[in-house]
């Protein structure tokens, strides 16, 4: 009989219950502990246990019981000390000893769901599916009658527009003696438009990233600018801007964002004139694709001192964005009237765009802005997409995809012959599994002028741990191994932002190729084939019929 | 690959001369159809330059069809073309063939000329609406001192089968284009020139731009902006939809379909134009092989390609007679006596332009200032 302290309360877990169970390897291990001192949830800790061995030495059988004093690497089977199954462990141990193995019949959400609240976490969720992204083909190649381009010789314009563009019909032009002068007498208000590489960096906050993250980023988004030469531009998000960047010429390579936390924005306003540049654009944040109808949240944790004294806030307290505008009701006024005051705000030479999140209700977004001429884009988030904490419920089952979105938003321009003055920027899932221009170049073809990729760019660039299904998402609680969407120091110095920096320059530089190698073989180069749905197939009839391409098996 | 021969004189000449300089550039092309745009007609149209024909192909019904519906429209019939058909091996002819002039209804006689087009392209248009579905009407334009003809065959054998050598059907420009047929099923309508409301344009090539083009230009509201049974028929409209809806100077169609890089822009003193033009035009810029050949209502032709110039083109001739071909023997046949050495062929940034008459040629460069 067990003594009665060993007895189940009902309450405890046991490891098979959990997400993740720790393989340990008695044999292998030396005890060196880094594993233990670098699980970011301590989820696994060094124990010492008595064992009892019995032994027996010598020619007859004489049974002797040995107590000893061994030291174990063991998991924990505290539901809030969960393995996420990261891999730091794995990392760092050099015998190979531990590493964590998903359990699929784990009881998580059963325990984590407590008080009444939801689960949050970080990150998206981790769906082994193939997006439909990835199940777009490029089937119209060019061959004899329309020979291929060489994507290696052939010049290339991989850029386009990010701003309100005049219809032809309204651009105030005079005709005299067969030359074409701008009429400026007309006063006609002619928007302004950046051009700029067709894929960019979606918005990820200073507070939900680390500052060697960020400035990892900034400092790629400007090489490659400068001297790359691709005009690649990055969003900031909601959270401020380091004052240093506002003043400097850099500036112009960022969209700063504004969203219902206005988190920052006192500092961006009273920045303006001292800035040296425009920033590229402003995007109004009304939603995001990742956890539709949830605002933002910066959850206590990560507000340290940096980040509260960029918003302007108390330190330790969550910062929630609401997901509505309060001081606004209805989608006329508070899109118009705030893209107004912001365009007034920098005298009108600053392309202003809301973000919204994919949903059904998108095209009545799109229609009203279809009729604003001060409305320079819309960006249309998928449910793919997204980093901030959210709950689980939110992340997994809200949203809308991106693909037939994009494409009925783009299609209904077509009807109003609008395609080409309002710009679509398509968000949320591209590069999933990897494949950033090949996602690019499906969206494009269904009718994005603009494709803004977050997750990707940052996984991809700062190495964030694991794969798609077993990543640690501990995004949200300030804990990340890898020091990406930290605030705390002893953590974020384990990034070096010059690495993340390089992997920028290199993700875009080969995404660049990429994009390249697929338009030439379609016999498109000197304009982003913007809606050239004809290049498109998928091996699905019902996808096929939707998204209006053809079909191929 | 099609070939084009386009032929622009000060005289009266017959399009035979263009299909013989079809035939000798006619290697390795299998001569599935022909297309001829005639324009400032001569012979027996020669006094009726201010009445609209109406030029097409229709059966036996359609053409009942056809007249009760151009009686209800208030059309009057004032004179009739018909070729005499010579019956060749291997085409098979249709019912009627015909050019057929017409007097306006009274309502709309004494309109501008710009009232009268909308008019004729919308009964073009009826016309060809009612008789597509079981091909009983062919209506290839409707417009005043301009025919059309086309037939699916080879093009030396459709001379012959309409007797285009002995025809009294002479004019001052002639577009004719002999169809290679690749990408879709033999169809009339898709053969070139494509022509609407005096713009006029054939193509050889591929255009890999086509569906966003055509989305663009089908969503301007303009009704005419229909078809695209070829893939080269938004060349048309694009020349159409730049000159005569947008009113830009000729010029501008160049570096709308072929639009300078940014660097290239900034030499130009109208760069802000060009910048703007750019942004706004996006859609149609061009990307596939392509030389264009094209005329506008005042007589003009010209020849362009893409910026890459992945298609042969050439323009020559002789004060008073130039001609525009997609390969130079078909410029030795259309116009044997010429300096040679004057033979212009244009480049990615040009733009050959033939004065009405033939007066003269220029080649505008789009670096040019
Ligand atoms: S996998 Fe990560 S969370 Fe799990 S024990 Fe190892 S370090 Fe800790
Ligand atoms: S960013 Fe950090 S916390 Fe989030 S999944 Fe990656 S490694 Fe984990």
């Amino acid at each position: 009989m067990e003594p009665a302290t060993k007895l189940d309360y009902n309450h405890q877990l046991s490891l098979k219950e959990l997400p993740y169970i720790i393989r340990w390897r008695d044999d292998r291990c030396t005890r060196c502990g880094r594993c233990t001192a670098v699980c970011p949830v301590k989820a696994i800790e060094p124990s010492v246990k008595l064992q009892r061995t019995v032994t027996s030495e010598g020619h007859i059988p004489t049974p002797l019981a040995v107590r000893r004093i061994v030291h174990v690497i063991e998991q924990v089977t505290d539901i809030d000390r969960y393995c996420t199954g990261c891999g730091a462990c794995t990392l760092v141990c050099p015998n190979d000893a531990i590493e964590p193995e998903y359990n699929p019949q784990n009881k998580f959400l059963l325990y984590k769901n407590k008080g009444g609240e939801g689960y949050k976490r970080g990150g998206r969720r981790n769906d082994p599916s193939i997006s439909t992204l990835d199940r777009l083909k490029f089937t119209r190649i060019s061959m004899l009658t329309d020979p291929a381009l060489d994507a290696g010789r052939h010049e290339f314009r991989v850029r386009t527009l990010l701003g309100r563009i005049l219809p032809p019909e309204e651009l105030p032009l005079i005709s005299v003696n067969g030359k074409l002068s701008v009429d400026k007498d007309k006063g006609k208000f002619i928007p302004p438009v950046r051009e700029i590489f067709p894929i960019m960096i979606g918005s990820m906050s200073v507070g939900a990233l680390s500052p060697p993250m960020w400035e990892g980023l900034a400092m790629g988004v400007a090489y490659l600018n400068e001297v790359e030469g691709l005009p690649v531009v990055m969003a900031t998000g909601e959270g401020g801007v380091p004052p240093r960047l506002l003043k400097s010429r850099f500036l112009k390579y960022f969209i700063l964002q504004i969203a219902s936390g206005y988190f920052g924005w006192d500092e961006i306003i009273h920045t303006i004139p001292e800035m040296v540049e425009d920033p590229a654009a402003i995007e109004i944040k009304y939603g995001q694709g990742a956890k539709p109808g949830d605002g933002g949240l910066l959850m206590a944790q990560k507000v340290l001192k940096l980040i509260a004294s960029i918003r302007g806030v108390p330190q330790f307290v969550d910062l929630a964005s609401p997901p509505t505008h309060q001081t606004k009701y209805s989608i006329e006024e508070a899109v118009a009237k705030m893209i107004q005051s912001m365009s007034m705000a920098w005298g009108f030479r600053v392309p202003v765009y809301p973000k919204i999140s994919g949903t059904k209700t998108a095209r009545a977004v799109l229609n009203n802005l279809a009729r604003n001429p001060y409305a320079s884009a819309l960006s249309i988030d998928g449910e793919d997409g997204g980093t901030g904490a959210a709950y689980n419920v939110s992340m997994d089952k809200m949203g809308h995809p991106i693909a037939s979105n994009i494409r009925e938003c783009y299609l209904d321009l077509v009807k109003q012959g609008k395609q080409n003055e309002l710009p679509l920027i398509a968000a949320g899932g591209i590069a999933k599994k990897g494949n950033l221009a090949a996602n690019a170049a499906a969206l494009i073809m269904l009718g994005a002028s603009i494709v803004s990729v977050g997750k990707y760019i940052m996984q991809a660039t700062a190495n964030c741990f694991g794969d798609e299904y077993n990543r640690c998402n501990l995004c949200n609680t300030g804990k990340c191994p890898r020091g990406i969407t930290t605030q705390d120091p002893k953590l974020y110095r384990r990034l070096d932002s010059d690495k993340v920096a390089e992997r920028v320059v290199e993700v875009f530089k080969a995404a660049n190729v990429e994009l390249k190698k697929i338009f030439a073989p379609m016999g498109r180069s000197t304009e982003l084939p913007i809606g050239m749905s004809d290049g498109l197939s998928v091996d699905d009839k019902a996808m096929a019929e939707r998204l209006e391409i053809s079909y191929a098996c | 690959m099609c070939r084009l021969a386009a032929i622009t004189s000060k005289e009266y000449f017959s399009p035979i001369e263009n299909i013989l300089a079809l035939e000798t550039m006619k290697e390795g092309h299998d001569g599935s159809g022909l297309g001829i745009t005639l324009k400032d007609l001569g012979g027996e149209f020669k006094d009726l330059k201010g009445y609209p024909i109406l030029s097409g192909i229709c059966s036996k019904e359609g053409a009942k069809i056809l007249d009760d519906y151009m009686d209800k429209s208030g059309f009057k019939l004032i004179h009739v073309w018909t070729p005499k058909i010579r019956h060749v091996k291997g085409i098979i002819s249709h019912d009627h063939y015909f050019a057929r002039v017409y007097d306006y209804p009274s309502s709309i006689k004494h309109n501008h000329l710009h009232e009268k087009e909308d008019l004729l392209v919308n009964v073009r248009l009826t016309l060809r609406k009612m008789g597509e579905s079981n091909q009983s009407i062919f209506a290839f334009s409707f417009y005043p001192d301009v025919i059309t003809l086309k037939e699916v065959g080879d093009p030396l054998q459709l001379a012959e089968f309409f007797g285009l050598d002995r025809e009294n059907l002479k004019a001052k420009i002639i577009f004719a284009q002999g169809r290679q047929n690749t990408n879709y099923a033999i169809y009339l309508y898709a053969c070139h020139p494509f022509f609407i409301q005096g713009y006029c344009s054939m193509t050889n090539g591929e255009n890999t731009a086509f569906v966003p083009i055509r989305e663009f230009l089908m969503s301007r509201g303009f009704p005419g902006y229909i078809g695209y049974n070829s893939d080269s028929e938004v060349f048309t409209h694009i020349l159409h939809y730049t000159v005569r809806q947008l009113r830009l100077p000729l010029t501008y169609y160049k570096d709308i379909i072929t639009p300078l890089k940014e660097n290239e822009i900034e030499t130009r003193t109208d760069s802000d134009v060009l910048r703007l033009i750019k942004q706004s035009l996006r859609p149609l810029c061009i990307d596939g092989p392509n030389v264009v050949i094209g005329f506008t209502p005042d007589g003009t032709c010209f020849m362009v390609h893409d910026a890459k110039k992945l298609r042969p083109g050439v323009v020559g001739g002789i004060k008073g007679k130039y001609a525009l071909m997609s390969e130079e023997c078909g410029l030795d046949s259309a116009i044997p006596k010429r300096d040679k050495s004057k033979d212009i062929f244009p480049m990615k940034y040009d733009m050959v332009i033939v004065g009405p008459q033939a007066e003269e040629v220029r080649v505008w460069n789009q670096l040019q200032n």
